[in-house]
């Protein structure tokens, strides 16, 4: 609650994370060297932030000297982390286009499951909205069109069909090896 | 698709029910709601069941089987990346394989170099392929392991070609990657490439360039400084987030550049941006350089930062409220917009702007609690906000803005929640209690049950640390909370971990506690801490215990039995210092109590250092003289510590040198001052020029012990003049000697420099202590041209008549706060005491009395009684300071008020010619 202004730069974001409903990390990146610079130091904040956001679906926090806005959706839980001095509704449009890119790479199905079985289109999203803390993109149809990522752990059933005939069973298999 | 679809359902159902649920468990399980559960409608304690059920379900769903990454392993990982070589690529299997790469990094996970560099170069193969997915994933496994892999060059050029390539999805991440392991010297041989992309007419690209040509100004500034105009014409771009992104860039490029600075904001401002970021980014610029030129609020930047209250974005519409509110020296008037927006959002459905807009005015309230009255209707509605941050918000703005009738109300609805907010907000409460107790003292007894009660409870360390401030602050406003708030103190240093606050509760204790009408019941909590805390509290209850047995004669007995046990301690420390005060407590003298339980030492600690450094460094026959240490200096005016707010920072205060000793430091290394003692006193700052004037001068008035050094700290604002060989010369009105000058050599435009003035005091009659100086600055002045600063060859001579400048009694004082006055009274004792009697008759009140008594003597007010209370027609005013040369000196007004004020003053000094010039400059 620093009330010195902010020194105008495009660095907004500090730090982004997924969490499950244990609180375990999914994804997590930091953009800020000196907050946090261990990886015990990240998993305690995570921890912390966890522990006080998880009960009440509030939207926004302040903990550790840090404005958080969150959102939950089922047993995920997403963080996006900038100063104090940040201006609240600039998270909250990063976190607001995190959440709708990946509900709708994930076809709605929001959940740690469907999450982790497209993890690299997570990544790849995440990739595309914020890059080294500077927001890239806050338009969840923008990102969609950059990342262009088809959903992998349910092949239409036609596609399935397809591959029957063709005799490419490649799909499938790797399917298997997912699970 | 359809079994996750109904899974989902369920599970929302569950989550949300889970508050109830567990709230219920607890309510169940408190003794006093026994037997509650055969009172509730059977249809909850059918969801029990079924809520049981559900939950088992999640748990098989979330067990450890559900996660693909769960139990992965990075050598069976590293081992699987082998297939990375086989033709022909099996994209989805090598995709896969990525993820769990960067899935492992994400984790924590270590790679060492050698199997990094291997994966990494096992993956540059993978560029064969032409699947999207798998692409992206190798440019991002590239950034993960450019700090950890070896030679993560050698993909410049398969990712040089991506970024000029057809596949415009492949193109901006591609620049990203590759901007990401390259150097310097790489840098010029892609610049050709990243001139183009920056002004790529596919925004992707654009952006890319422009955000990774930011990362890289850190590193390489000089070459990114030449893709200015590109990023010029990016600017002008259709594409939100690429005008966005090349505002952001040149700003950074030209922020040192006030002049580009300015020429830019009026461009855009102008041209009107379409993207909210943009405009938040500019009004960011526009009010740091309001800020830095102190423009005023008539300034077209100002202008601008309120039409953006207009704005249709609630993002710029906040961002311009809180840069107006943030504004240093802002009218009511002008602040009457911004609020108003700030009302607004507080009814919005969004938390988030909610927050951000109570939080703005809980700011505001703290400068002008007038500005958020209008909004008390609007607050009210959000103290039972379910974010509870919110809430917290709400009330202590309420607690600043409104009246004192509605403090129990809201300070009852605090404490319902207080316990679930975090330790952030719990300081911000804090704080609020102690303005409040400021603003209504009558509230004391409220507000002390309230933080008596937080003090209980759990918290960090700055939270403890906000109450006792607060409790001590009250403590010394209010003497009737005296009693119970050392005992709300005492309770809690019982059972404390912070080693910082049961060290300062101690010194409190020790300075109040045995001044209050009971001591005894003190002793026993400072007693207990010798027996069970650590070393650093030891030592300080030992001294809190001694001044008990240096106060009270009839404690003195108990306490040297006390001391004795302490003197058997297993610390150094405590065993010096229980010895130390055995001894001078044995000899039952008041003015050695005075001295060394009492009023402790007054001297600098960096200036005792560098003393007896030096000291040992050239041993004397005769022993070291504490005299010849500078004083402390207290801080010119003792504001009451604000509770410092919550700041980031994590670093340990450190001690750092005073203003004085950095004056000391200064004058020592000029050779001309050498021989002239220790630095007795360094003066405010005296304006010596009218402001806007073509040269500024201020000085800083040094006393010596026979010596005054004058510091001329001039600034030329004139661009077209050069000044060499600047000194100020110094008639004085009597029999003060000016012996040396030393002038500043050169005084270029808008660099200060410092020229000194050297001046004997008169030996020969100690009481010659005021005297007027004119002064006249000589120097000689050399035009140059205002663009290059080339001066001409020649110059002439030339003065400036500043202002006469006077030194006066208090230049000869240092300020001492005597902790306890009453003592260090008594142990100057009556030997040169003198009394008289003044009329002030021009004074209307006994503050502005007090107020002028202190200014002019510079000394410093003990006992807090520079404070008068209210309606009171008397008050007692003790001051203490050191006269120079090392003479205590102790002044005792007593003020009666009638018409006009009479002041009685007596002086105490043990040298009779200090207390004749105290009381003839008085007179």
């Amino acid at each position: 609650m620093d009330s010195t202004s902010l020194e105008p730069s495009l660095y907004t974001v500090k730090a982004v994370f997924i969490l499950d409903n244990d609180g375990n990390r999914l994804l997590s990146k930091y953009y800020d060297r000196d907050l946090y610079p261990s990886m015990k130091e990240q998993k305690n904040f995570e921890k912390n932030v966890f522990n006080k956001t998880h009960k009440a679906d509030n939207e926004i926090a302040f903990l550790e000297g840090m404005t958080i806005v969150y959102k939950s959706s089922i047993d995920l839980f997403f963080y996006v982390v900038g100063s104090a001095q940040e201006n609240e509704l600039m998270l909250m449009s990063v976190l607001n286009c995190l959440f709708e890119s990946l509900s709708q790479i994930l076809r709605k199905n929001v959940e740690r499951r469907c999450l982790l079985d497209n993890m690299e289109g997570v990544f790849l999203v995440v990739d595309e909205i914020i890059d080294g803390g500077v927001i890239l993109e806050s338009d969840p149809q923008q990102v969609l069109q950059k990342v262009n990522y088809r959903l992998m752990s349910e092949p239409a059933y036609g596609f399935v069909l397809f591959d029957y005939i063709t005799g490419n069973l490649e799909g499938q298999t790797d399917k298997s090896q997912l699970l | 698709m359809t079994r996750n679809g109904s899974d989902a359902v369920t599970l929302t159902w569950t989550s949300e029910q889970e508050e109830t649920f567990s709230f219920w468990l607890r309510g169940s399980s408190s003794s006093h709601d026994r037997g509650w559960a055969h009172l509730l409608p059977s249809s909850r304690q059918l969801h029990y069941g079924i809520m049981i059920k559900k939950f088992d379900k999640k748990d098989e769903e979330s067990g450890s089987g559900s996660n693909p990454f769960q139990h992965l392993e990075k050598s069976a990982v590293l081992q699987e990346a082998r297939i990375f070589n086989e033709t022909p690529i099996n994209p989805r299997r090598c995709l896969h394989i990525l993820t769990k790469i960067i899935y492992l990094l994400n984790q924590g996970e270590h790679f060492g170099t050698t199997e990094a560099t291997e994966a990494f170069f096992a993956m540059t193969r993978l560029f064969q392929s032409n699947d999207q997915t798998l692409r992206r994933m190798c440019y991002l496994t590239i950034k993960e392991m450019a700090n950890i892999s070896e030679d993560v060059i050698i993909v410049t050029s398969s990712l040089t070609k991506d970024m000029t390539g057809k596949e415009d999805v492949y193109r901006g991440p591609a620049i990203r990657a590759l901007c990401r392991i390259t150097d310097t010297t790489m840098l010029q041989a892609i610049e050709r490439y990243m001139k183009q992309a920056i002004v790529d007419k596919v925004p992707s690209v654009s952006s890319s360039a422009l955000v990774s040509s930011l990362h890289m100004v850190k590193m390489s500034y000089d070459v990114v400084k030449r893709w200015v105009n590109e990023a010029q014409e990016a600017a002008s771009s259709d594409n939100i987030m690429v005008q966005y992104h090349a505002l952001g860039l040149l700003y950074h490029l030209r922020k040192n550049d006030r002049l580009a600075v300015t020429k830019m904001l009026n461009k855009f401002t102008k041209s009107g941006l379409k993207s909210p970021f943009a405009y938040c980014m500019l009004i960011r610029i526009a009010s740091k350089l309001l800020d830095e030129t102190e423009g005023g609020h008539d300034s077209p930047l100002f202008d601008f930062i309120e039409s953006c209250l207009r704005n249709k974005n609630e993002m710029v519409v906040y961002e311009a409220a809180s840069a107006i509110v943030h504004m240093p020296n802002c009218t009511a008037r002008e602040l009457a917009p911004a609020v108003s927006v700030l009302q607004l959002f507080c009814s919005s459905p969004k938390a988030a702007l909610r927050y951000a807009a109570v939080r703005t005015l809980n700011k505001v309230a703290m400068k002008h609690p007038s500005a958020v009255t209008a909004c008390n209707l609007d607050l009210e509605n959000l103290i039972t906000d379910s974010n509870r941050s919110i809430a917290t918000l709400a009330i202590t703005t309420l607690l600043k803005t409104g009246s004192e009738s509605s403090v129990d109300r809201l300070m009852k609805q605090i404490s319902s929640f207080v316990s679930e907010i975090s330790d952030e907000f719990k300081v911000v409460v804090v704080q609020a209690i102690s303005a409040l107790c400021q603003k209504y003292p009558r509230k004391h007894s409220v507000m002390m049950n309230f933080l008596s009660n937080m003090l209980r409870d759990d918290g960090g360390f700055e939270y403890k640390r906000a109450i006792v401030d607060c409790i001590i602050s009250i403590i010394e406003e209010n003497p009737e909370s005296k009693e119970t708030g050392l005992a709300h103190l005492c309770e809690f240093i019982e059972d404390c971990e912070h080693t910082v606050l049961a060290t300062k509760i101690l010194h409190l204790l020790g300075k109040e506690g045995p001044r209050t009408p009971q001591p005894s019941k003190y002793i026993r909590f400072i007693f207990n801490r010798v027996v069970l805390e650590s070393e650093a509290v030891r030592a300080a209850a030992v001294s809190a215990l001694a001044k008990f047995g240096a106060q009270n004669d009839d404690l003195l007995p108990s306490v040297l039995v006390l001391m004795q046990r302490c003197m058997m301690d297993s610390d150094d420390e405590v065993r010096d210092r229980a010895t130390f005060y055995m001894n001078v407590l044995q000899q039952k003298q008041k003015a050695l109590n005075a001295a060394y339980i009492f009023n402790g030492l007054s001297v600098s600690i960096p200036g005792l250092e560098k003393s007896l450094h030096q000291y040992t460094l050239e041993p004397l026959e005769k022993p070291f003289d504490m005299k010849s240490v500078p004083l402390a200096t207290t801080p010119i005016t003792e504001q009451k510590t604000e509770i410092a707010p919550i700041s980031t920072s994590k670093l340990p205060e450190k001690l750092a040198p005073s203003r004085q000793d950095i004056y000391q430091e200064q004058l020592a290394a000029i050779p001309e001052f050498q021989g002239l003692g220790p630095l007795f006193k360094s003066s405010e700052q005296v304006q010596l020029t009218e402001a806007e004037t073509e040269y500024v001068v201020r000085c800083v008035k040094h006393t010596f012990a026979r010596h005054m050094v004058f510091q001329f700290d001039c600034t030329n604002t004139l661009n077209d003049q050069l000044l060499q060989k600047v000194m100020v010369q110094m008639e004085p009105s009597e029999s003060y000697e000016v012996i040396h000058y030393v002038p500043a050599a050169n005084l270029p435009y808008s660099q200060p420099g410092s020229c000194y003035t050297l001046v004997r005091l008169p030996d020969d009659d100690p009481t010659a202590v005021s005297c007027t100086f004119s002064c006249t600055m000589k120097y000689l002045v050399r035009d140059c041209d205002p663009n290059t600063g080339e001066p001409d060859d020649d110059g002439y001579d030339d003065e400036y008549v500043l202002e006469d400048l006077e030194v006066t009694v208090a230049d000869h004082i240092q300020k001492v706060l005597k902790p306890n006055f009453g003592a260090a009274w008594e142990e100057v004792g009556d030997e040169f005491e003198k009394e008289e009697t003044f009329a002030l008759a021009s004074v209307r009140t006994l503050d502005e009395a007090v107020g002028n008594i202190i200014s002019f003597l510079g000394m410093q007010p003990c006992e807090r009684s520079d404070k008068v209370p209210e309606n009171k027609n008397s008050h007692v005013l003790f001051l203490a300071g050191v006269f120079r040369g090392g003479h205590d000196v102790l002044v005792r007004a007593r003020l009666a008020l009638a018409d006009g004020v009479t002041m009685q003053v007596t002086v105490r000094s043990g040298e009779e010619t200090v207390v004749d010039v105290i009381l003839a400059s008085v007179g």
